[in-house]
């Protein structure tokens, strides 16, 4: 009877049929009777006002119903924080539509509604608008001046401040035997999720609406409805099975949203609104950001003096923040630390959280910071590393709930090969190619959340699951259905995991690494409390053979109830439900870290990375030729879909080093490269080896299943690798990214 | 305007004949997704940049975002919703499945469509080769080394109908 448990095995992904043969649905793939498509249009001025728009010559056309403007938007909330979302930062959401004030380039100004998605497109043009521009400012370098401490709010729960100073940084930096400085320089990036994002609405009746959304949280977007447009919670449901991709992207309602659910409320009809490729430059994006760096060390490397400052782009509108500067004492344990994090607000849309927010950017500052010490003190960058380790966060005086970064280092620096390396720039060649080694640490939050879960176990002895969680193509589906399978001993192929609906129970948002570790403890409870009713009506059955045994005596699998000690006795799960009447069983559940407990330690996902870059000597090409990536995770559930998430966050690392750069052009206020043939992100060509190591990491404090997350920890370490590589390889220091050719001719 | 004018059109799509009206700025791309409801074929740029809408036309992957419906007439159409024989998959189905070669999903079906198109023309015999001659389908999600190992697997005939 003994079954080996799911959680460990690769198993495929459950939807995987579904996606290989085109019959997964996406939010703007519904059908619907009679279904109208909306077409946005976009501000082409960067700040001012709308003098006029004139609709008519649209609204003349055949097959066009309605033309939505700041002049005929039917009312919507009054209060500011009725339009917040899970992650709205602090400040004053943007509001579509609200006034004839143009507060950043690409900004949506009308929505075209018509029978046809060509007619409306072409109706888009068709709409004549006059503007009184004003002087405005989108250059983060020019305006560093302006730099001012961003406003604290909600948001700062999960993205916490700088600690304070701690020690003498000036001093301690100044007596260092050694010191390391730089000044780091990131553009933007965009999500560029390949689904672009789309709102199907269903009208129902008097307003209630279904609503098919790309998003990273159902109960998010529907919230976000509920309360803008003022409808019970109760008649907005939001579903979004199929996520195309969102890496953030997802994680606040995008404009589309409330376009298609203005305009189906207005019209009473059902409407689609998909945006295009050039509109997905036109929301949130990876700020880009400005770092200072001062590192000090003693004659053994050993790390006392850490400086770092970020300055970020943020928005006229809201503040938002993200983790840069912290991470540095998280990993070395430096007496003397100086840590700031600034903002400049700028005519632009508010950054938004994209995959790695704030770690990515400032491990590539520290980083970088650690390989240039070692070069200094001539002292290898793993060993350097090794010198600094500590079991405890300093930064916060705690200790790690589990980190096993070390084998990490060791294991990755095997397999990658780094004993072959000569720490001598530019000594390594291949053909016309140099040849560099590069190395770097990962550091990424290990969080938890609240949620809840259903578990329904139906008459015929199978159990769903219900979760209002989405699968942004991370494997939750998968993964929450080899959880269930081990706590309720079913095949998983008797469970079927019904998710991402905000009328199933409540899950927040899908993002920081938080998912498996927050809805996968709520499932596991749920699971369980079914046992527990599954066991409590075992006992009452008359003459049962459990009638005197504990639920700690008892083992659930295949179907039965076992007593663990003597598994001659048993009752089976269908001799259960007979004697409740056929009727099915359930209960929901709500699973959270204790909050008396959760804040003693520290906890964090760690991860190392090697990399071997080539480039061309006379070309200045670069490519990453190999990369070994070992992460301690905790408990991976599922090595198949785990190792995908790292992988796929390895290449988001070469992407954001060597391919992905938006082209602003401050006289006009506007990306130049809003399409996906001119920001680069790399393609099949770009990717050659790449390795992942899982290192066993025991960690129940974290939560009973003893999983940390995985979705951001595969990018962190790779800039800064890639980075390295390319200063061993050619012994040029690069600090800002992306990393093209023109910075090494 | 010419476009208010429709055209009839021809086409069999993975074996079923349609015979359309078509305005003549309707894409092939919204075609099969839109008036067919086939919506496997996926839109993720509308400008031929990023491979997410290849079908297979008369044999030969195209892009449909890129094609207007009606210069298609008379076409065999295969689109990812007909690669499969019934419940069977297609050997490249099979093993995107097993390589775990796809994480959202959304430019899978550009990719299998392009893979069998690939295979086809016969001209990629190594991993590089077959790198760069699947470089017109973009992932975001990064599941490049899955995508190409799955169609090796393929080539080296691990997987079969």
């Amino acid at each position: 009877m003994t079954k080996l448990p799911s959680i460990g095995k690769p198993v495929s992904r459950l939807e995987g049929r579904l996606k290989v043969t085109g019959s997964a649905k996406y939010a703007g793939e519904y059908e619907a009777a009679d279904l109208l498509y909306g077409y946005v249009v976009n501000s082409t001025i960067t700040k001012g006002k709308i003098a006029v728009i004139d609709t008519t010559d649209a609204k003349a056309l055949e097959g066009v119903i309605e033309v939505f403007t700041h002049e005929n938007r039917p009312s919507t909330a009054w209060f500011d924080f009725q339009y917040a979302d899970m992650d709205a930062p602090p400040g004053t959401v943007f509001k579509p539509l609200k006034d004839n004030e143009i507060k950043y380039n690409g900004q949506p100004i009308a929505l075209v509604v018509a029978e046809t998605f060509e007619m409306a497109r072409y109706a888009a043009i068709k709409i004549k608008v006059a503007y009184i521009e004003e002087e405005f400012e989108t250059d983060l370098e020019s305006n560093i001046n302006q730099a001012r401490d961003p406003k604290k709010g909600l948001a700062s729960m999960l993205k916490p401040p700088p600690p304070k100073p701690k020690g003498n940084f000036e001093e301690a930096y100044q007596n260092s035997f050694v010191r390391s400085s730089g000044e780091f320089k990131h553009g933007t990036e965009h999500h560029n999720p390949m689904e672009m994002f789309a709102t199907t609405v269903l009208y129902e009746g008097k307003n209630k609406l279904k609503i098919y959304d790309k998003t990273q949280g159902t109960i998010n977007s529907q919230m976000y409805v509920a309360n803008v447009f003022g409808l019970k919670m109760k008649n907005v449901q939001v579903i979004a099975p199929s996520v195309g991709g969102a890496f953030g992207s997802g994680l606040r309602p995008q404009y589309q949203l409330f376009m298609a659910v203005m305009a189906s409320l207005h019209l009473k009809r059902n409407v689609r609104v998909t945006l295009d490729r050039a509109q997905m430059y036109t929301f949130g994006h990876r700020p880009p950001t400005l770092q200072s760096v001062k590192f000090g060390a003693d004659e053994n490397g050993k790390v006392n003096a850490i400086f770092h400052k970020a300055i970020g782009e943020t928005s006229q509108f809201e503040d938002y923040v993200e983790v840069v500067v912290n991470w540095a004492n998280m990993l070395y344990p430096a007496e003397n630390t100086l840590l700031e994090h600034k903002l400049v607000p700028l005519d632009v849309y508010s950054p938004l959280d994209m995959r790695a927010p704030g770690g990515s950017t400032g491990m590539h500052a520290i980083e970088i910071t650690m390989d240039d010490l070692a070069y200094r003190l001539n002292i290898d960058p793993v060993e350097l590393r090794l010198i600094n380790y500590s079991e405890t966060d300093k930064s916060s005086d705690k200790k790690y709930s589990s980190k096993e970064l070390k084998k990490c280092y060791l294991q990755a620096a095997e397999k990658f090969g780094w004993n072959k390396r000569n720490p001598e720039p530019g000594s390594m060649k291949r053909g016309n190619k140099l040849v560099g080694y590069g190395m770097a640490t990962g550091i990424w939050d290990a969080n938890r959340l609240l949620a809840r879960a259903q578990a329904i176990m139906t008459s015929d002895g199978k159990v769903e699951i219900k979760s209002a969680v989405t699968d942004i193509g991370t494997g939750t589906l998968t993964i929450m259905t080899q959880i269930a399978s081990d706590e309720l001993g079913l095949p998983i192929d008797e469970i079927t995991f019904s998710y991402a609906d905000s009328a199933m129970p409540f899950a927040p948002i899908q993002g920081g690494s938080f998912t498996v570790a927050t809805v996968g403890p709520a499932v596991k409870a749920a699971c369980k409390a079914l046992n527990k009713k599954l066991f409590k009506k075992a006992k009452n059955i008359q003459d049962s053979v459990l009638s005197a045994a504990r639920f700690e005596d008892v083992i659930f699998n295949e179907g039965f109830i076992f007593l663990k000690n003597n598994p001659e006795l048993k009752i089976s799960v269908a001799e259960i439900l007979e004697a409740n009447d056929g009727k099915e069983i359930k209960t929901t559940n709500t699973s959270m870290p204790n909050p008396l407990v959760y804040g003693k330690k520290a906890r964090a996902v760690h991860s190392a990375v090697f990399v071997e870059v080539e480039v061309d000597q006379e070309l200045g090409i670069i490519e990453v030729k190999r990369a070994v990536t070992a992460v301690a995770a905790g408990k991976i559930i599922n090595p198949k879909t785990a190792e995908s998430q790292i992988l796929g966050g390895m290449i988001w690392g070469i992407s954001k080093t060597l391919h992905e750069e938006r082209i602003l052009d401050n006289r006009f206020g506007k990306y130049m490269n809003a399409n996906l043939a001119e920001y680069h992100i790399p393609v099949h060509a770009d990717i050659h080896e790449l390795d992942v190591i899982f290192v066993e990491e025991e960690d129940y404090f974290v939560n009973d299943l003893g999983v940390k997350g995985i979705g951001e920890i595969g990018i962190v370490g790779m800039p800064p690798a890639i980075a390295n590589a390319i200063f061993h390889a050619t012994g040029k220091r690069i600090y800002d990214l992306p990393i093209h050719f023109d910075k090494l001719l | 305007m010419e476009t208010n004018q429709s055209h009839t059109t021809k086409l069999t799509i993975n074996g079923s004949v349609y015979n359309l009206a078509l305005l003549p700025w309707v894409s092939l791309l919204d075609v099969l997704r839109e008036e067919i409801h086939l919506t496997g074929t996926k839109k993720g740029c509308d400008h031929g940049q990023c491979g997410a809408c290849t079908v297979i036309a008369d044999g030969k992957r195209i892009l449909s975002c890129l094609t207007l419906g009606v210069m298609k007439d008379g076409s065999e159409i295969t689109t990812i919703e007909g690669v499969a024989d019934g419940e069977n998959l297609h050997p490249i189905q099979k093993a995107f499945i097993e390589c775990d070669a796809f994480q959202c999903g959304y430019c899978t079906p550009g990719q299998i469509c392009s893979a069998i198109g690939m295979l086809k023309e016969g001209k990629a015999n190594t991993r590089e080769e077959v790198q760069e001659l699947m470089s017109g389908n973009l992932c975001r999600c990064g599941a490049n080394k899955g995508i190409i190992d799955a169609i090796m697997e393929v080539k080296k005939g691990v997987y079969h109908e």
